[in-house]
């Protein structure tokens, strides 16, 4: 009842802001369907046209990379790939590090506290040629790990979860010690079951954050069947509407993560169990 | 810290280990080497490696091309805080306001923040063609817009496509912020004060102050590193490097220029940058704002 101030005015705004966001893709989602010679000739277009199936299978299935040694389908399936191995790696190695930092008696606790969330300070961005000397030395340029392991060095997972872990209350503990859990008993048994929530968001924010990159994977493929989608659209061939598609179809991954899984995305970000 | 804790025991090297690991080879050694290129200078082909002391950073600061970078970052990060902030505010408001529909209105504004940076730049890049682009056709009708040679254009260029996606993220924090505000507090606030705008002002957005330098810390790191995606595909520093970040001119000098020790003095300085942005939000701003 407090709330119903000026009710139409806020429908009003958020309808405008809901238009700003839509629109855009909308425009290139109908262009999509359409001939290369009518968008040449008339610009982009507000209404579907017919070439949807046509234009959509082209990309992914024979136009891909600037040599066409690669469709569409195979960018997907390295950006999956990519987008999984980073969320698996940087999910699990978070949770075991938080564990020990909130759980362990753990002697230098302060020192190894500032080792692991000072590398938050210092993105990929910052020391990309030397992390791809690196790469290169231990011969891991060209490769899936080459693409999944520099962009899990991240302790931002682990920041989440060492909070999440500091709410959970004592006795928790306490008990499972009386009923003679291990170390070991008490992750696997208590406390993975526990933060199934938080595990679950932080995948969600790990994926689409592997799945985002774009100058990491430009530097670490030369060959381009370790290309993904989003440094593959810059570089893919093709006539203007199989570039709309592709960028239809990129988005499509990321986005329908976001809105089906939202729920447990906001939960795990703000905590709230 | 908890009071109960397990006491050390080797298995805690096991659960450390793969983040330690990946840390220590994939971020510290590169980091190592990001100083060692800073400091010292190599010969023409690549064999030897000479201690410069700062000369790397010298350069830098002489470069004019730096110093434009270093506005153009502070300008977008400022201007890409303000406009995602302000928009971002005004929705969730909005949200928070309805009655029906409020978790319709939250998916159909929080999507864009899933795509890419290079995609949202990509996608950007059709709507300011010369060819086609609606907006670009709009703006050059109304004062004779042209990104390739006005660099106020090619700002509002890239406000424009850096902002779009942003507003999601500032949108999503301020919901939740606001969802956080006790209904109590609110209601008494109500009795004291007629006016919902200046309670909004006078009540409502001080308990936000947390939220509100979260955002724009993460605004800050959007615009300085997310962007890299949305100038390569946009305008690709044009009018001739008017428009790249910081981050942007680095990875250039490095990879076009090959020019590694004054890549990694700039990341340094970029390393600083960011380390008296922390410091200053938990020192100064941290101990200055109301929680609830």
């Amino acid at each position: 009842m407090i709330r119903y101030f000026s009710s139409n005015f806020s429908h009003l705004i958020l309808l405008i802001g809901i238009f700003i966001m839509i629109i855009p893709v909308w425009l290139i989602f109908a262009s999509s369907t359409h001939t290369a010679s009518i968008i040449n000739t008339q610009g982009l277009q507000f209404f579907l046209g017919d070439k949807f199936l046509e234009n959509y299978t082209k990309v992914l299935l024979y136009e891909g990379g600037f040599f066409k040694e690669i469709t569409a389908l195979k960018m997907f399936l390295n950006s999956f790939l990519m987008a999984t191995g980073v969320a698996f790696v940087s999910v699990i190695s978070s949770l075991m590090t938080a564990y020990v930092l909130v759980y362990f008696r753990v002697k230098y606790a302060t020192l190894l506290f500032w080792i692991i969330f000072i590398t938050i300070l210092v993105p990929l961005e910052l020391r990309i040629f030397p992390t791809y000397s690196v790469m290169s030395t231990l011969n891991l340029v060209n490769s899936y790990w080459g693409l999944i392991i520099p962009i899990s060095a991240s302790a931002i997972a682990t920041l989440f979860f060492r909070q999440f872990y500091k709410t959970i209350p004592d006795e928790l503990l306490e008990s499972a010690k009386l009923d003679g859990a291990n170390t070991w008993r008490f992750f696997i048994d208590f406390l993975v079951p526990l933060s199934k929530t938080m595990i679950v968001a932080m995948f969600i924010f790990m994926f689409v954050f592997g799945y985002n990159q774009y100058l990491w994977p430009i530097l670490v493929t030369s060959s381009e069947q370790y290309w993904t989608v989003v440094m593959g659209l810059k570089m893919m061939s093709g006539s203007i509407v199989n570039k709309f598609a592709f960028v239809i179809m990129s988005m499509i991954p990321p986005v329908l993560i976001i809105i089906v899984l939202q729920k447990y995305f906001i939960k795990g970000i703000f905590q709230d169990k | 810290m908890k009071k109960v804790q397990f006491k050390s025991n080797y298995s805690q090297y096991f659960f450390l280990a793969p983040q330690l690991g990946i840390l220590l080879i994939f971020l510290y050694w590169p980091i190592i080497q990001t100083f060692r290129d800073a400091f010292t200078m190599q010969d023409a082909f690549g064999f030897g490696r000479q201690f410069v002391w700062f000369d790397n950073f010298l350069f830098i600061f002489d470069d004019p091309a730096y110093l434009i970078a270093f506005k153009f970052t502070i300008i977008y990060s400022f201007v890409i805080t303000l406009v995602t902030g302000a928009i971002g505010l005004l929705l969730a408001v909005q949200a928070n306001n309805v009655m029906h529909g409020k978790s319709a209105y939250k998916t159909l504004l929080i999507w864009p923040y899933a795509i890419a940076p290079a995609v949202v730049g990509v996608m950007a890049n059709y709507f300011f063609s010369e060819r086609f682009g609606l907006l670009y056709h709009l703006f050059n009708d109304l004062w004779g817009f042209n990104w390739y040679e006005s660099v106020f254009d090619s700002y509002i260029y890239l406000i424009i496509a850096g902002s779009w996606k942003q507003i999601s993220a500032n949108f999503i924090f301020f919901l939740a912020g606001l969802q956080a505000i006790q209904q109590s507090v609110i209601e008494a606030s109500i009795i004291d004060c007629k006016s919902s705008f200046r309670r909004f002002w006078t009540i409502t957005f001080p308990l936000l102050m947390p939220t509100t330098f979260f955002l724009i810390i993460i605004n800050i790191t959007y615009a300085f590193f997310d962007t890299f995606g949305i100038i390569d595909t946009t305008t690709i520093g044009a009018p001739s490097g008017e428009t790249r970040t910081l981050v942007y001119k680095a990875y250039m000098d490095g990879f076009r220029g090959l020019d590694l020790g004054s890549a990694g003095a700039q990341s340094i300085m970029m390393m600083l940058i960011v380390l008296v942005i922390t410091i200053f939000q938990f020192r100064y701003i941290e101990g200055k704002i109301h929680y609830n």
